[in-house]
């Protein structure tokens, strides 16, 4: 029973981070302006740390867990560069 | 979902809700991120998956891996601690860009940059060291006072 409910939310979290993943890559695409893709990519970044925790609760193996750190700061990172390369031009001055 | 048999059904159920609390709240911000119109309305979307989204996600997560491996596991609040911290720096610089592009092709959707642009008299007193300012508020009433 407990292994039942525990498998329908997993699947149902994963469904619902996959649309939201495809949702952020729509944006991604048809963003009119570059922050926008710029937004899309660190709510990209973010769906995908999201999905791995739960692909960590679906296989319980916490070697998924270091992924979505390692996710969320290359996220973190991608984002911070790219907002000053739009503000500024160039990323280190 | 090896283990996920011998789980007690509260556990079972308590992952359940907090997995689709957080799952939920992130699809509902991708999906205002994809919807609304301008970016400054957009940029507000996606902190809905990045607050409450990566909170539900990882309490899931903290009471599965305690229950299973039946000790306290609480690694995972370092995901969540990194992305509070994180998203109000990346979100400030992004919006600060966006406004200096909107500002630099003179966009009527956002306000010009200084509304009261400063006399040139108040500049010295504006960027002069504090500790030196009442110096100079001395000597200009002394030079007044002749």
């Amino acid at each position: 029973m407990s292994a039942a409910i525990l498998f329908w939310a997993v699947t149902i979290a994963q469904v619902a981070l996959a649309i939201a993943m495809a949702l952020a890559l729509i944006r991604i695409i048809r963003g009119p302006r570059a922050q926008d893709r710029v937004l899309g990519l660190d709510t990209l970044y973010c769906n995908a740390m999201l999905l791995m925790l739960v692909f960590g609760i679906r296989t319980s193996n916490s070697l998924y867990f270091e992924v979505s750190l390692i996710i969320a700061a290359l996220g973190f990172v991608a984002t911070v560069a790219l907002a000053k390369f739009l503000m500024r031009g160039e990323v280190i001055e | 979902m090896n283990q996920a048999a011998d789980l007690p059904i509260w556990a079972a159920l308590l992952i359940a809700i907090f997995l689709l609390i957080g799952a939920g709240l992130t699809l509902i911000g991708s999906f205002g991120f994809y919807r609304l119109r301008s970016f400054y309305d957009r940029i507000h979307a996606p902190t809905l998956g990045t607050s409450w989204g990566t909170a539900g996600i990882v309490i899931a997560s903290i009471i599965y891996f305690s229950v299973v491996e039946s000790r306290l596991v609480l690694y995972q609040l370092l995901i969540g601690a990194f992305v509070i911290v994180t998203t109000p720096v990346t979100l400030i610089l992004l919006s600060r860009a966006a406004l200096y592009r909107d500002r630099a092709e003179n966009s009527p959707d956002v306000p010009p940059l200084d509304v009261l642009p400063l006399a040139p008299s108040e500049n010295p007193s504006r960027t002069s060291n504090p500790e030196k300012a009442p110096i100079t508020a001395h000597n200009n009433t002394h030079i007044g006072e002749k």
